[in-house]
């Protein structure tokens, strides 16, 4: 019986193609797309303010929103921070990133490559909530703060207006740090795989041709190490964009799109405005990886 | 029809607008130790997986011993293949990997085992039966790929150039013992390879494959003697091709012939031929002492060029660099000419 | 472990600036992480105050007998269960399919199958919320596991598909050419040579499946899954020991299958799927 079926179906491949492919290819257009649709058609709607319900008309009105100042705000608070934190995520990342592709023994590596991807796959909100301890009023860094007394620093930084607020866990500098504390991991094997492809005897030809090692980091290593920062950027910068979490955790009022389009769509049921906003980090986004494409990126990932 | 182990009629295998293998007609013979030989793309591989059937036909029909196969999964056909880079099962030991098909035909393990220990003694690997494949060396994968094959005793056994990974030593020495096998055991083998002396060496006829279609059938001796197209007289082993204007002053007609070189003699520009003879004079422009022989290279008075070779029988490598830039007379019997066509 | 010695060639060292730099990011990756041990174990029940007063046991069988923090955590499991389910069959399904198959538009399918997990989160939220929304579709078990369904596919897909990649593609003609059909092939050469794949695949659906939130947030409802469960508890902390307590569960929960995931997929490259 099994053999019957196994030979019609071997004198049919385009059936069995279309069997294997159709699932997943349905699920993916009915569920994905579909919902990606409904989400635009939902941002050509709008919400009526007097009855507070979704009216199902085409209208631009929704997106017109998103142009108002503090709308405009939001969008760039946000693309600043999510540029901040990829900058920072590379001046970190780099160095480790560098030392594992290039001085680390094999076995040291599969550690170390271990030591970047655990953080990388275990919890988000956990590893969240663990900096609700260390910037707690009374966590970690106040306690370091005041072992190495420098809490009379720690109190001006927290008095500076945009950065400060009532502690770090409540201050544009909690969101930062947290934002680069999540992100990292996304930013160092993308410059370490990148690191890896640069040949080694490209490294000794140029010290051959008497640069020495500044040199020879500057004109050989970084310039081929640029495509792997271009996609480790990708992720950090996508992902800032688009997190509701740390703002809300850690943030003080005011907003980010992520947690705006939580907002509309939660607390107002503005399903029509949330949607446009989302259209906002998409359309950055398909930007930003149009840019990473000229540059090189997509051969590093 | 029933002594023909394998019989193609009109088989045509298309991939889009490629002709791999075009209206192809082919007949082996029962117990035929039979090589496909060609350049790579040539449709060789394409006409052994049809055989296979991996691949089937897009118009005409394969017979396996009478029966139409053209349409049968490769399952339902008492064929087996070595596969070039040897397709053993990672996973499995090497008993196993030889007993898969007696496993899948559910035939008894004691009754697998006892076949498989049979396989390993033919192919000379007794007591490897425990390790896995990747413990083993190229030549021993190579010699396990063929005990799984054979111990399904297929009616025809296809190797798709199995001895391409080998090196040149192995290679030499796995050709006879294939050969010894295939008389031990009396099965049709068809033999896929891009390797002319490969091919003489082992085979009982050679299909001469090119640009989808073949150019010859023959035994090794009728392919390398009387090429039928000047492509087999320059793909199997070396041929002088000569053609118009300078055929015409040798032969008297300008029809294209060939003549292998070790058919060609030198003499000195003097030497009276008989009538038996073809004769051209020239000057020798190089030559290459090659050990057990030397070539040279005769550039023809009226033009063109002749690669001549002659074995060292009583010459050293110091005599024969001296006929450098000397003027010679070459000769050879006129039936060592063929005339070919294309 | 930075102090090691190094198969590098004399002047080739690392300098010290680059090993304090390297070992003071791998600090940063990593003291958070057992900052959430510590406080596990801490006395103070109203603030996160270090170091802690005093370390104690108590929290653990009462964060454990907590009957919300039971009921996310069992709604966590189900969902991120039932996804892996149908990760699995759909990323082997397209895995296959783009392995064995020459078909118009195979390039984009890689593509298409990671959107959902490199646009932003909110994205694949906000668009399953309007799906939901539009079709007034009620939140249920099922919305989670849809959404979480859709992201986690493509970590199956590209295991496997990557495995595929790296057996012999012969195999499995070769196992036809000896009489098995396309079920016992399968059965018998194609399932073992990626299994260790699926479960690497399947773990790493399931962590990501487990502790996602952000899509959550959107097609949960009301219902709390533990990770949205931790963020509630973040909000608003009623109950800080026991979420502490929580939240080293959890990462026990995902990092160590991730570690044996790491370990099937290295493994597996040294020995398995020879390639001539």
């Amino acid at each position: 019986m099994l053999n019957r079926i196994s030979t019609f179906l071997y004198r049919r491949p385009k059936l069995v193609l279309a069997l294997l492919l159709l699932p997943p290819l349905l699920w993916f257009v009915v569920v994905y797309l579909g919902a990606l649709l409904t989400m635009l058609i939902n941002s050509f709607f709008y919400l009526d303010g007097f009855t507070g319900k979704v009216v199902p008309e085409f209208t631009l009105r929704t997106y017109a929103k998103l142009f108002e100042t503090t709308n405009l705000q939001i969008f760039g608070r946000t693309t600043l921070m999510a540029a901040l934190v990829t900058l920072a995520c590379v001046a970190i990342a780099f160095p480790l990133s560098y030392y594992i592709a290039r001085f680390a023994s094999p076995r040291l590596k599969t550690w170390l490559y271990l030591a970047v991807t655990i953080p990388l796959w275990s919890s988000y909100v956990v590893r969240v909530y663990s900096w609700k301890l260390i910037l707690a009023q009374e966590g970690i860094v106040s306690w370091f703060a005041r072992l190495v007394r420098l809490d009379g620093v720690l109190g001006w930084y927290l008095g500076l207006p945009a950065v400060g607020g009532p502690s770090l866990s409540v201050s544009a500098t909690g969101v930062f740090l947290v934002f680069v504390y999540i992100w990292l991991p996304y930013m160092i094997i993308p410059i370490q795989t990148a690191l890896e492809r640069v040949p080694k005897s490209l490294i000794e030809a140029s010290g051959d041709l008497g640069a020495n090692s500044a040199q020879t980091f500057r004109n050989v290593i970084l310039p081929l190490a640029f495509p792997g920062v271009v996609a480790g950027s990708i992720f950090t910068f996508s992902l800032t964009l688009g997190d509701f979490i740390v703002p809300s955790l850690f943030g003080n009022s005011s907003f980010y799109i992520g947690k705006a389009v939580l907002a509309y769509q939660g607390t107002s049921g503005n399903i029509p405005l949330a949607a446009a906003f989302t259209m906002g980090p998409i359309v950055i986004m398909v930007v930003y990886l149009l840019i990473a494409r000229k540059l090189g990126a997509f051969d590093a990932l | 029809m029933s002594d023909s182990a394998v019989l193609f009629k009109n088989v045509s295998r298309h991939f889009g607008d490629v002709k791999a293998v075009d209206d192809v007609a082919l007949e082996v013979k029962d117990g035929e130790f039979f090589s496909m030989l060609g350049p790579s793309g040539s449709g060789k591989t394409t006409c052994l997986r049809m055989i296979a059937g991996f691949d089937r036909p897009t118009s005409g029909h394969i017979y396996l011993y009478g029966q139409d196969v053209s349409n049968l999964p490769p399952y339902e056909r008492s064929v087996n293949t070595v596969f070039q880079d040897y397709a053993l099962f990672p996973h499995m030991t090497v008993e196993d990997n030889i007993a898969y098909g007696l496993m899948i035909k559910k035939v008894s393990r004691a009754q697998r085992m006892k076949q498989v220990d049979d396989m390993l003694d033919l192919v000379r690997l007794p007591g490897f039966g425990h390790r896995k494949p990747s413990q083993l060396s190229g030549g021993q994968r190579q010699r396990v790929a063929l005990a799984r094959a054979l111990i399904n005793h297929p009616k025809v056994l296809l190797l798709d150039e199995p001895l391409g990974a080998l090196d040149l030593k192995l290679r030499q020495q796995m050709q006879v013992e294939l050969k010894n096998i295939q008389q031990r055991v009396g099965i049709t083998f068809v033999f896929v390879t891009h390797d002319q002396e490969e091919a003489l060496t082992m085979s009982d006829r050679i299909a001469v494959f090119n640009q989808g279609k073949i150019e010859q059938v023959g035994t090794p001796a009728e392919v390398y003697e009387h090429p039928a197209t000047s492509f087999v007289a320059s793909f199997v082993g070396t041929s002088n091709l000569v053609s118009g204007e300078v055929a015409k002053r040798i032969t008297g007609s300008d029809a294209r012939f060939s003549i292998r070189p070790e058919k060609i003699h030198l003499a000195a520009p003097s030497q009276q031929m008989g009538a038996e003879m073809f004769a051209a004079d020239g000057k020798v422009r190089d030559v290459v002492y090659l050990g057990l022989y030397t070539r040279y290279l005769v550039e023809l008075d009226g033009g063109g060029d002749l690669v001549v070779v002659e074995q060292n029988l009583k010459t050293t490598s110091m005599d024969v660099m001296k006929v450098r830039g000397q003027k010679v007379r070459l000769f050879w019997q006129k039936d060592h000419v063929r005339y070919v066509g294309g | 472990m930075l102090s090691k010695k190094k198969s590098q060639p004399p002047g080739e060292r690392a300098s010290w600036g680059l090993k304090l730099g390297s070992l003071a990011a791998l600090l940063f990756l990593h003291v958070p992480i057992w900052l959430i041990f510590l406080y596990s174990f801490t006395t103070d029940e109203s603030a996160y105050t270090f170091p802690p007063p005093s370390l104690t046991l108590k929290w653990i069988p009462q964060a454990i007998a907590n009957p919300a923090m039971q009921e996310a955590l069992m709604l966590s499991l189900r969902v991120a269960a039932l996804a892996t389910v149908m990760a699995l069959i759909l990323g082997t399904l397209g895995a296959a399919a783009v392995y064995r198959y020459d078909f118009f538009g195979k390039e984009a399918i890689s593509f298409f199958l990671i959107l959902p997990l490199a646009l932003p989160g909110i994205v694949t939220g906000i668009a399953i919320r309007s799906a939901i929304n539009l079709m007034q579709i009620p939140f249920s078990f099922w919305t989670i596991v849809i959404g979480h369904a859709t992201f986690s596919v493509v970590t199956v897909y590209n295991n496997v598909l990557a495995r595929f990649r790296r057996t012999s593609g012969t195999m499995v003609e070769a196992s036809m050419d000896l009489g098995a059909n396309s079920f016992q092939t399968f059965w018998h050469i194609v399932l073992p040579n990626i299994s260790t794949a699926l479960l690497a695949g399947a773990i790493l659906a399931f962590s990501l499946s487990f502790d996602e939130v952000i899509v959550t947030t959107f097609t949960a409802g009301q219902q709390q899954t533990l990770p949205i469960w931790i963020f509630g508890q973040m909000l608003k902390p009623r109950n800080r020991p026991i979420t502490n307590v929580t939240a080293m569960l959890v990462v026990l929960i995902t990092a160590l299958p991730i570690l044996l995931a790491q370990r099937l997929t290295a493994r597996s490259s040294d020995t398995e799927g020879e390639k001539s």
